[in-house]
């Protein structure tokens, strides 16, 4: 603005700086282009190489995960053959009766979590009430406690309220889905919390005061103005407590009983023999399963885009 | 009482191929047309047996047979270390029947009461187990556990790299290139102990800050202390040596299908470890945990689980009728021979003060390797 | 009208008083009892004495506090430093990355960007783990790549080292600094950028100067996220650190296994945490003020 308000002050000098710096500043964006474009070349590959290396050897002719012998179907048969119940193998039916439980875990756990981070999430954006802040910090807990703190805490807490119990009933519970639950919960809520009010944050509280001033009462506002709107919000918020809790190890380690080993309890097992090329194929699956599931989600989310 | 039953089980066995000389030209103690398939007692269709066992531990048709054989349902769990099992079982019992400690921690588990005696006389089969595998000193008389697998722990390394014979722990130490160690407390400060000369296991706090020292001062070639997973350090050239159970090494020499690795019992002494079959206090269903114990100490079943896993079997009839791979029968790192046998030795239960040393020590251990 | 809109805004924000509340109380009794508590139980616990085979027992002691600071100190501090390069790799490397997602043209190019990142997440960690240890290893293909480039003569030792346990947590925890800053450079109005050209910056003062400084939360927030489950690992420096990777989860991890001694895991856990806690509130002073 300065330049344009008094030309009378550009002179022969300074136009020569100018060309100078000029020259450094198209360095600087050639400098910044360039990296721009390398860092993402590197870093996607960074990020995909370990993922192409469980594909490739998910299709290796040997038990063997670092030395290539040659193309086979084989892991996908015998994990095909076990679902479909034909020939099962004894050690692949583990490996999925871990994976069910591991859904089953993440299913319930985003369940429960959603609706109480979302309830939380609401009350703080929109509520008014005494020890906002208490709560407001308490939801930022899980984020800052180490995991392992995390599940070595619940170990010892569940331990002392199941000896509590016993010599109050005489009957002892047991660390099992309840206690996976309970764990994977408490570190859900956060996340969906935060992910939601983020979403809240952004939306625009006249809407529901018109919604308000048109009649409607609290019960539909929500239910026809602020859900749709932050339903975004809530389901990335379930998405990601779904993926945290399904790959979830550290706390399901410190928490889990009988008959809830979770895939990644499974795995940890298993590493003492090294893993296996069905795992390296289930993996797979996982991943082309959630790739196609994406796609469909950005689809569809991209129709409606052009619709709205 | 048991015992009783048992001196005159033992003779009989004697006694046997006596009578058999004529029928059979093999010195057996029972023929093979004599052992009938395993049939499964009446009576427990539709129930269901828990079992806690180490992961990749029995063959692949072990458990689905069984509950063919018996119209049950087994809910099967693993884990990968003792230390995991009993720190789960000390909470209580979270409803399982069977599980599978190694022979010092079955030591504990009767003392801390975490598993209930077991009759002998509901499972028949155990007149098969091996003489020196029964009556131990962690459990003596069998009143609680019946022996699974069992195995050394020792050295396996890549003789193509290392390029000469390792035969002691010594050697272990001694050599330039890089090696593994295992995460585990026991095993360790014992090998310390045996540097020193001194017999396992340290019988005061003194002699296992002896044994940590010990293990400082050899520890310059180690760049890893591996979670039982040692072999696949190996078999991926990360190191040259490592410290580890016999199975886990035959396990990657079967898989590589190349003669680079071997597994030796070290001049010095090794670990004689034994996993046994054991019923859990509470268990929901002990009826139905003698009849699986049973089932797996039938010799085609032992066999098949033995031919598996690589570990050694205790049945002495599936080897003596050859139920178990010649491969296998003839190793002697599976199968030592006499003079080897006796430089083994089982683990024992520690006073809590020594214990705990081995604990403290062995965290030391670790602080101070790193560089 | 005016009259009707505020008196409809005052009566609803005075419904809320009272709602508001009640929707909070689920998560605040959850996080309560199954968060709080729990880590009150650990704070106690760590001054308890340890009793034959893993239990805990009376009298208070500080034993643990002692043995911690003779012994394990070392390690404490090595894990803090871990962490930080870590963090400071993430964002270096996670900074100009959110920066390229966000700047993508379409919206659809930037969430296939996005998701580019996202989608190996979806398999299991311990997995992904276990590839680099086959990827780093002797024999792997890093070295193998290297080898047949010519770069080196020698495999590199790449497994079991600092290196290895610095590469597995940058993997691990690169998109959570990735996915604030891209958050809030996805906020940011680019017009300030043209306004700066305007004043008279290169891209270099249009960044430091305006760019950077409007996007410092997702910044900040991005190097909690990845600071703190950096400082508590235990899965990478066990899988691939051998004995030069040890960090303070595996020593807390051990103590909670057979034999272990609960009262010096929790002390433990208590350091970990005050050392969280410690940096977060340095933050909260010098950092927070800006």
């Amino acid at each position: 603005m300065a330049r344009t308000l008094s030309p009378s002050r550009i002179t022969t000098e300074t136009i020569h700086y100018d060309a100078n710096r000029i020259r450094r500043d198209m360095a600087v964006r050639k400098i910044g282009k360039i990296g721009l474009l390398l860092n993402p070349i590197f870093t996607y590959f960074f990020l995909w190489a370990p993922i192409l290396l469980l594909v490739i050897f998910s299709f290796n002719d040997s038990r063997s995960v670092s030395t290539w012998r040659g193309f086979t179907l084989r892991w996908y048969n015998n994990i095909f053959n076990d679902i479909v119940g034909t020939e099962a193998r004894f050690s692949t039916g583990l490996m999925l009766n871990a994976l069910g439980n591991s859904l089953f875990v993440g299913i319930i756990a985003t369940i429960i979590a959603t609706i109480i981070g979302t309830a939380v999430a609401l009350s703080l954006a929109r509520g008014n009430y005494p020890g906002k802040r208490f709560v407001d910090s308490l939801l930022y807990l899980p984020v800052v406690i180490p995991e392992i703190t995390q599940g070595v805490s619940l170990l010892i807490f569940f331990n002392v309220l199941f000896d509590f119990m016993s010599t109050v009933t005489g009957q002892r519970a047991q660390f099992g889905f309840g206690t996976i639950i309970i764990a994977h919960v408490a570190f859900n809520i956060s996340y969906v919390a935060i992910v939601v009010r983020a979403r809240l944050a952004d939306m625009n509280p006249r809407l529901e005061e018109a919604a308000r001033d048109l009649g409607a009462n609290e019960w539909q506002t929500f239910w026809r103005i602020t859900f749709p709107l932050i339903l975004p919000g809530v389901i990335s918020g379930a998405l990601l407590a779904f993926t945290l809790s399904l790959d979830d190890f550290v706390i399901t380690f410190f928490t889990s009983g009988v008959g809830t080993t979770t895939l990644p309890v499974f795995v940890y097992g298993l590493l003492k023999l090294s893993v296996t090329p069905e795992i390296n194929a289930i993996s797979t699956l996982i991943l082309v399963v959630s790739t196609v599931l994406i796609g469909i989600s950005m689809l569809i989310q991209g129709r409606n885009a052009t619709r709205l | 009482m048991r015992k009783a039953w048992f001196v005159l089980l033992l003779c009989l066995l004697a006694v046997m191929p006596a009578l058999a000389q004529d029928t059979t030209e093999t010195p057996l103690d029972v023929s093979d047309a004599d052992l009938e398939p395993w049939t499964c007692p009446e009576g427990f269709e539709g129930q269901t047996l828990s079992v806690f066992n180490w992961s990749t531990y029995v063959a692949e048709d072990t458990i689905s047979n069984f509950e063919e054989l018996c119209g049950v349902t087994v809910i099967y769990d693993v884990y990968e270390s003792n230390e995991a099992m009993l720190a789960r079982l000390r909470q209580g019992n979270p409803g399982y029947d069977i599980l599978v400690p190694t022979d010092y921690v079955v030591e504990i588990m009767i003392q801390e009461e975490l598993i209930q005696p077991i009759d002998l006389s509901k499972i028949p089969n155990f007149r098969h187990v091996a003489e020196n595998l029964i009556d131990t000193p962690y459990d003596p008389g069998n009143q609680y556990s019946v022996p699974y697998q069992w195995g050394t722990l020792g050295i396996g390394y890549n003789q193509t790299v290392v390029g000469y014979e390792l035969k002691s722990w010594k050697d272990l130490f001694e050599y330039e290139g890089p090696v593994a160690w295992l995460e585990d407390p026991r095993a360790m400060i014992d090998i310390g102990l045996m540097m020193l000369g001194e017999q396992p296991p340290a019988t005061d706090p003194e002699m296992v800050f002896a044994a940590r020292d010990a293990l400082l001062e050899n520890g310059g070639n180690v760049v890893a202390i591996a979670q039982d997973d040692g072999q696949a350090l190996l078999e991926r050239g990360d190191v040259h040596a490592t410290i580890e159970y016999s199975g886990d090494i035959f396990q990657i020499m079967d898989s590589c299908e190349c003669d680079d690795f071997v597994y030796v019992i070290p001049e010095e002494g090794a670990n004689l470890w034994t996993d046994n079959l054991v019923i859990a206090s509470g268990a929901p269903n002990p009826e139905l945990a003698h009849v699986f114990i049973d089932y797996i100490l039938d010799p085609r079943v032992s066999a098949d689980i033995a031919n598996y896993t690589a570990y050694g079997s205790p049945n002495q009839t599936a080897i003596d009728l050859g139920y178990i791979d010649e491969e296998l029968l003839n190793n002697p790192a599976i199968y030592p021979s006499e003079e080897i046998s006796e430089r083994l030795y089982f683990s024992a239960i520690l006073p809590p003060e020594v214990d705990q040393a081995y604990a403290d020590a062995w965290d030391e251990v670790k602080i101070l390797l790193r560089r | 009208m005016a009259f009707n809109r505020s008196f409809g805004t005052a009566a609803y924000t005075i419904r809320q008083k009272k709602s508001g509340g009640l929707l909070a109380l689920p998560a605040v009794l959850w996080l309560v009892l199954f968060f709080l508590l729990p880590l009150a139980i650990v704070f106690f616990v760590s001054f308890m004495s340890r009793g034959p085979r893993g239990t805990i027992v009376f009298p208070l002691t500080l034993e643990h506090y002692n043995r911690i600071f003779d012994i394990f100190f070392p390690v404490i501090v090595d894990s803090v430093r871990i962490a930080l390069v870590t963090t400071v790799i993430c964002l270096l490397v996670g900074y100009p990355l959110a920066f390229f997602i966000s700047t993508r043209k379409s919206r659809r190019a930037q969430q296939i960007a996005l998701f580019l990142v996202i989608l190996p997440f979806w398999t299991n960690f311990l997995v992904r783990t276990y590839a680099w240890r086959v990827l780093l290893g002797g024999d792997g293909p890093v070295n193998n790549l290297l080898l047949s480039l010519g770069l080196i003569e020698t495999p590199l030792t790449l497994l079991n080292t600092e290196f290895a346990v610095l590469v597995g947590l940058v993997y691990g925890f690169l998109p959570f600094m990735v996915l604030p800053i891209y958050a809030s450079i996805e906020r940011f109005d680019f017009r300030l950028v043209e306004a700066a050209y305007d004043l008279g910056a290169n891209d270099w003062h249009a960044f430091w100067r305006v760019v950077f400084p409007l996007t410092l939360p997702g910044v900040v927030a991005g190097c909690i996220l990845v600071l703190i489950p950096s400082i508590g690992a235990f899965v990478t420096p066990d899988l691939l650190g051998g004995t030069e990777g040890l960090m303070i989860g595996n020593l807390i991890q051990t103590q909670f296994r057979g034999t272990g001694n609960w009262p010096l895991g929790s002390a433990l856990s208590v350091v970990m945490m005050a050392m969280v806690s410690l940096g977060l509130i340095v933050y909260m002073r010098f950092g927070g003020q800006n």
